[in-house]
């Protein structure tokens, strides 16, 4: 009898699941299952291959493809949308901002970043109201509010000029302002300036002088300043007048002025006096008729005065004025009226012009002192703000222009110390209820932070330091602690039992409203996704991001919080260390089997300068604290660093940093590694590409060098010269380190076994004519002709070559397994094409003898050697692709058994899933029935474009830059995180999870489903055993 | 049975085994028709060139009234990292003007003896299983060009029965890109220390342009339509149709079917009804009977 209810509860299970997602019975059946395993056992040996093999792989490929279905998609179901992805949106590093509290029913305030977004921002939480990123050569220079009601953007050194709505962000109008040169960018919106009821904005940009209406963004009028060859400087425009002033410097250093007037751009009035040793950097403004400069050789303080249409120049010796000032001053661009800021190698000074025209130095501060421009308070009183640095604090206090003495407000706000040095600091005043002035301070932190200080506290604070990320590595979280109180388990079964009673009531349907609400907010807000421990599926990690600032954040991988971060000293800048950037993240110590003994830790690689041949730093860093763990450096300079398939007795990764003398420095700098690395020394090659001779270079190790133990000598091994005339590299793409490959035969259709090529030591590179290396359009097909190479960096053997006529760059590429995947364009047929190149390897081919294989003669067992003659035979094929690409990448697993599905970021900044069959170069016309069997898709001209794959979903990652994919541990699934000015992270499983149940599978169901059969199993056995009863007292 | 099973097996395996051999070799054929892109001596002069004799000035360059189509560049080789590099042998080629774009053909090479001296240095090579390395200009006709090319090999993998080189010399018009040197045949790992018997270099050379891509198959419907023909581009169409909604036509057809049978049916006792009435009432009665029993 029991077999039969088993069978039930088993159709039972199945229709569930069916009913859960589509297609899963076929997924989770036993067979798949047992197969998929059987093939991961085979991964120990992965060279013993036999025909045997193949046909299970073939058979567990079949199954694949079968449970793939046709066309596989990732659409998700509204409800799963943050189930397991999450989105999280950044501006970057502020440099501009302008409050909007005035008459306003929202408080804002608009900025604009390094990341070239301009955003408004909610004053009272911090939140995005609405944001555009302008792109990576739309380099915004100014930004201002016109008419209370525009934002004007001035860009691309001044050459678009855009107005945008502020309370929703829509763009009003734009204007190109078509420049001759390059030139500085000044906007200057007049408050209450009217031409016949238009208020100008006047812009300078591309050495042209533009008046431009902000109703329309039409321009009035236009007064260039090339055929005079001056360089405007700045543009005053005094209040209630109608004529601006613009103060140049022509390029035989003479110093003009010219008055000219608002309605048409005639010139009034122009006054030069000849000034020979020229200016340094800007010119400051300081009041309505003066402005002041310093000389070429920094020392000397020019104050430039238009008195009587004339211009006096007065010259001040800067020693003079600040006695035993050292070298490097400069003027502060803080705009504050009367006095101005000057600073030097030790101190910043403020300097008061007084009523006689005298300078006057009113007060000295050490170095780390940040000033904002001047805030008008009343008709004649300003205010401005000024940050000092305490311990772990920081000083805000506000004066009056015109007495420094006073403290108009003095606070100090407690600071993080891992947020660094105040770099910018921008003021608003409100009224308070008392009637008295009240002031905000926006200030943009060392790590880009962007932080609101009100009445001594901090608001809010953003870490926008996460819009620019260089360099992404992950680390598992630590092993799960046993010992906990039974009261905590007692409480989580009643809460598990809670949410899955609450989840079988909607499955049921019988959830009313409220109930799915909460329903959902289980499931989003599971303690399961963000907990701080190691979970089974390996879905849990931590995302260890290095930043532009050198800030090192740890985000879980379950919401995307920030489980810590940290500044790393190495990377500030120092007198050892004048500009620090940093380079490169690489995972440093992975405990396996001492796992409670250490905490993984990762290594920074930094570089104190902007040449090649300035030192590096190194720091490590430990994964689960951040705490620094070691410090080297400055030492010697780092162009390439190479992590070897090697660790020691500490599970440390050995490194090897290679600097611009082509010498090798081990890491870590221990006896065990140097031994460990000489016994390898002879099988470890590298390569480098000199991109801008065209030159690929590889070495070999060849001796210590003299003097340090760690540190080895190069030796040039080979070298592939391009000719200059014919062929520029644009870009270079290898295989990725951690990369498994599961088998390395695959099975065609007519029972035929082939062989990949497959080596780690691929180097894809792709070169152009050098005419086809500018944008799209700058050359005709004839012209531009794209060649790309598969190099082994062994030898220096070029394995293959081919030549795409009437095509050009930008090429985006990923190499995977034994295949290349690259984006180009094509100028003959004007439009963008993606291409593969799959490599098998000849030289195993007639391992497909089964009789040999039975006698053990054939050569799969035999170790590779790269100076064995390269047998390979290549398949390629070209396909239309609609988008333009930004950044190619391909889902990896832990076993690499799971079929692969390519990750692109469009242009649109979404990321789209494509499946590799789509790109197989095998796809025909025509497949015959055993091509279609083994999943051959019929050949198309264009690869298509599934809505439904986008596995950004409804989400944008503004500005992307890169997509890391992270093996789980189930090998079904693949972890994808996404970053550019956003950051986006999700769970991919490129062929359905077949082997797990979803997330959200109803265990509690499952439970009353089997009780409630046993029950009645019992009932109706209880009843049969009294009719027997009965029929047999009958 | 059993014997002739096994007979077939083994004769089947044979036949596997002999295609594959001779798949193999085909494929260096085919590998080299494709290597050499235009008429490109390949094995056969690289064959006559092994070089016991000294540097015998094959066809000097120089003498020849066709000089201008004539080029030589100079191998030079190194032993170790220390040693520094010395003419090796001469390469010898036919520049071919093809629509204003020269290229290589006809590549011979002739390869100096080794002395006694450089013997020792191979010999010293092999036992530290160190590089052999060569380099050619980047540019033929302007030798050295950009930069030299250079390429390397473990020594231990040329010794056969003599030295075994072979030469890829990957060209993009006269400039040389890249030399995939090594021996031809696969070279162990573990390489076994193993002196040849001859001093002497047995060397194929092989110039190799770059292949072009398959062009991107542009097709569209009404191309596909045209070549086969307007009728069969809507055959398909319609068969899949049914293929795809059979399911929903079956109980269509069914109903339909059902319905006509059932109105037939009604017709039929319409015509029977009025006089089976009474004939209805007596098994209604003989029911009840049985069940009241």
């Amino acid at each position: 009898m029991l077999p039969t209810e088993l069978c039930c509860v088993m159709g039972y299970l199945s229709f569930i699941t069916t009913k859960s997602k589509q297609f899963q019975a076929i997924r989770r059946s036993p067979l798949s299952i047992l197969i998929t395993t059987k093939s991961a056992t085979d991964l120990e040996k992965p060279r013993s291959n036999s025909i045997a093999m193949a046909m299970a792989i073939k058979l567990s490929l079949l199954l694949l493809v079968f449970s793939c279905s046709l066309i596989p998609t990732f659409s998700l179901f509204e409800d799963q949308v943050g189930f397991m992805d999450w989105h999280q949106r950044y501006i970057g590093k502020v440099k501009d901002a302008v409050f909007h509290t005035q008459k306003a029913g929202r408080k804002r305030v608009v900025v604009s970043t390094e990341e070239n977004v301009i955003a408004s921002l909610d004053l009272r939480r911090g939140e995005i109201f609405w944001r555009h990123v302008l792109g990576a050569n739309d380099v915004v220079d100014k930004i201002d509010i016109a008419l209370g009601k525009y934002v004007i953007t001035l860009s691309s050194e001044g050459s678009i000029l855009r107005a945008w709505n502020l309370p929703d962000g829509q763009m009003v109008w734009e204007s190109s302002l078509s420049g001759s040169k390059s030139s500085k960018a000044f906007l200057t919106i007049p408050a209450n300036l009217k031409l016949d009821l238009d208020s100008p904005i006047f812009v300078y940009g591309g050495t042209c002088l533009y008046a431009i209406s902000s109703i329309d963004g039409e321009i009035l009028w236009k007064k260039d300043f090339i055929p005079e060859g001056i360089d405007v400087h700045q543009l005053i425009l005094s209040e209630g007048s109608n004529v601006i002033h613009a103060t140049g410097v022509s390029d035989s250093s003479e110093f003009n002025t010219y008055e000219i007037d608002v309605k048409n751009g005639a010139v009034l009035n122009h006054a030069k006096t000849s000034f020979p040793r020229g200016i340094f950097g800007e010119i400051l403004q300081i009041s309505s008729d003066k402005s002041v400069a310093l000389d070429s050789s920094q020392s000397t303080l020019v104050l430039i005065s238009i008195i009587n249409k004339q211009i006096h120049l007065q010259e001040t010796h800067v020693s003079n004025l600040i006695h035993g000032v050292s070298s490097n001053t400069i003027i502060l661009p803080s705009k504050l009226s009367g006095i101005f800021s000057l600073s030097t190698d030790t101190f910043i000074a403020f300097i008061k012009l007084t009523d006689e025209g005298k300078l006057h130095v009113m007060e000295k501060f050490d170095k780390k002192v940040v000033v904002s421009d001047a805030l008008p308070l009343s008709e004649n009183e300003q205010a401005f703000a000024l940050v000092e640095h305490g311990d772990s604090n920081i000083h805000l206090s506000v004066r009056l222009v015109h007495d420094m003495s006073s403290n108009h407000l003095k606070e100090t706000v407690k600071m993080d110390h891992e947020r660094g040095f105040v770099e910018k600091i921008f003021i608003n005043n409100y009224v308070r209820t008392d009637r008295s002035h009240g002031f905000r301070a926006l200030i943009v932190m060392e790590d880009h932070s962007l932080l609101l200080l009100q009445q001594g506290e901090i608001v809010w604070s953003r870490d926008d330091g996460l819009a620019s990320i260089i360099d992404v590595t992950t680390s598992e979280l630590p092993v799960e602690k046993i010992g906990v109180s039974v009261a905590k388990v007692e409480d989580s079964l009643f809460e598990w039992l809670k949410g899955h009673m609450l989840k079988l009531k909607g499955t049921l349907m019988l959830a009313t409203p409220d109930e799915i609400t909460a329903i959902q907010k289980i499931r989003l807000q599971s303690s399961q996704k963000s907990k701080m421990t190691r979970d089974h599926n390996g879905f849990r990690r931590l995302l260890i991001v290095l930043t532009k600032s050198g800030k090192l954040f740890a985000l879980h991988s379950g919401d995307g919080h920030i489980v810590w971060s940290t500044l790393l000293q190495s990377l500030r800048q120092s007198p050892q260390c004048p500009n620090p950037t940093a380079l490169k993240l690489h995972p440093w110590q992975i405990p396996h089997h001492h796992a409670l003994d250490h905490n993984p830790s990762v290594l920074v690689v930094g570089r104190c300068g902007l040449s090649l041949s300035s030192p590096s730093t190194l720091t490590i860093i430990d994964a689960y604290t951040g705490n620094a763990v070691r410090n080297v450096g400055p030492t010697h300079s780092t162009v390439q660093v190479l992590s070897l398939p090697f660790s020691d007795s500490e599970e440390q990764q050995l490194h090897l940093l290679i600097d611009d003398e082509k010498r090798a420095h081990l890491y870590p700098r221990s006896r065990e590694a140097v031994e460990i690395f000489e016994k390898e020394s002879q099988n470890v090659y590298w390569y480098s590409v000199e991109a801008d001779v065209g030159i690929l270079k590889g070495y070999g190790v060849k001796n210590r060098c003299d003097g340090d133990e760690f540190c080895f000598e190069a030796r040039n091994l080979w070298s592939v010269v391009f000719p200059s005339e014919s062929e520029k590299i644009i870009s270079t793409v290898t295989r990725k380190g951690n990369e498994v490959v599961h088998t390395q035969a695959k099975v065609i259709a007519d029972e035929d076994v082939m062989y990949k090529y497959i080596s780690k030591n691929i180097l894809f590179v792709a070169t152009v004519s050098p005419k086809a290396s500018g944008p799209i359009g700058s050359t005709t097909p004839d012209e531009s002709v794209l060649v790309v190479h598969l190099v082994d960096t062994v030898t220096g053997r070029i394995l293959h070559r081919m030549t795409h006529l009437g095509s050009q760059g930008p090429v985006h590429a990923v190499l995977s397994e034994n295949w290349v995947v690259y984006h180009y364009f094509n100028l003959r047929a004007h439009r963008y094409e993606m291409s593969v190149i799959e490599i098998y390897d000849q030289s195993r081919a007639e391992n497909k003898d089964v009789l040999k294989l039975i006698v053990g003669k054939h050569n799969l067992t035999t170790p590779v050697s790269s100076y064995s003659r390269p047998e390979v035979s290549t398949k390629s094929q070209s396909y239309f692709f609609t988008h333009s690409v930004k950044a190619i990448s391909v889902t990896s697993t832990a076993k690499g058994i799971t079929s692969k599905h390519l990750l692109i970021g469009t242009i649109g900044d979404q990321v789209l899933a494509l499946d590799k069959r789509f790109v197989d170069p095998r796809r025909s016309l025509n497949p015959t029935q055993a091509e279609k069997e083994e999943g051959l898709l019929p050949l198309t001209d264009t690869l298509p474009i599934i809505p439904q794959s986008y596995v950004t979903h409804a989400f944008k990652v503004e500005g992307l830059r890169g997509i890391e994919t992270i093996p789980a541990k189930l090998e079904s699934t693949t972890l994808v995180f996404t970053y550019g000015v956003d950051l986006f992270f999700t769970r991919l499983a490129p062929s359905r999870t077949y082997d797990s149940l979803t997330e959200d599978f109803n265990y509690a169901l499952l439970l009353l489903t089997i009780v409630a059969l046993v029950v009645a199993i019992f009932v109706t056995w209880v009843l049969s055993e009294r009719k027997d009863l009965q029929e047999k007292w009958r | 049975m059993k014997l002739t099973g096994a007979l077939l097996l083994f004769s089947v395996a044979l036949f596997v085994s002999s295609s594959s051999a001779f798949q193999s070799d085909e494929l260096i054929v085919d590998d080299e028709q494709f290597d050499s892109g235009e008429v490109v001596s390949s094995l056969s002069p690289s064959i006559s060139s092994s070089s016991r004799s000294p540097p015998k000035p094959v066809r000097k360059t120089s003498a020849e009234p066709d000089s201008d189509s004539r080029v030589q560049f100079a191998l030079e080789h190194a032993f170790g990292d220390s040693d520094g590099f010395t003419v090796a042998g001469t390469f010898t080629a036919r520049i071919k003007s093809h629509g204003g774009k020269r290229t290589l053909t006809k590549i011979r090479f002739s390869r100096n003896d080794l002395s006694t001296l450089e013997k020792e240095k191979f010999k010293k090579l092999l036992e530290d299983d160190e590089f052999y390395r060569i380099r050619v200009p980047s540019n033929v006709l302007n030798a050295p060009g950009k930069a030299y090319v250079i390429s390397s090999v473990k020594a231990r993998c040329l010794p056969n029965d003599g030295l075994d080189e072979h030469f890829i010399i990957h060209m993009e018009g006269v400039h040389i890109l890249a030399v995939n040197y090594g021996s031809l045949r696969a070279c162990q790992y573990n390489r076994p220390l193993r002196l040849p018997s001859k001093w002497t270099f047995n060397s194929h050379t092989v110039l190799k342009y770059s292949e072009y891509a398959p062009r991107t198959p542009i097709f569209s419907e009404h191309i596909i339509a045209g070549d086969m023909g307007d009728d069969e581009g809507v055959k398909p169409l319609e068969r899949s149709f049914f293929a795809k909604y059979w399911m929903y036509l079956m109980p269509i057809v069914v109903i339909v079917f059902n319905a006509f049978t059932q109105s037939a049916n009604m017709v039929d006792e319409q015509v029977a009804a009025p006089p089976q009435q009474a004939v209805r009432a007596v098994p209604h009665g003989q029911n009840g009977a049985v069940r009241r029993r």
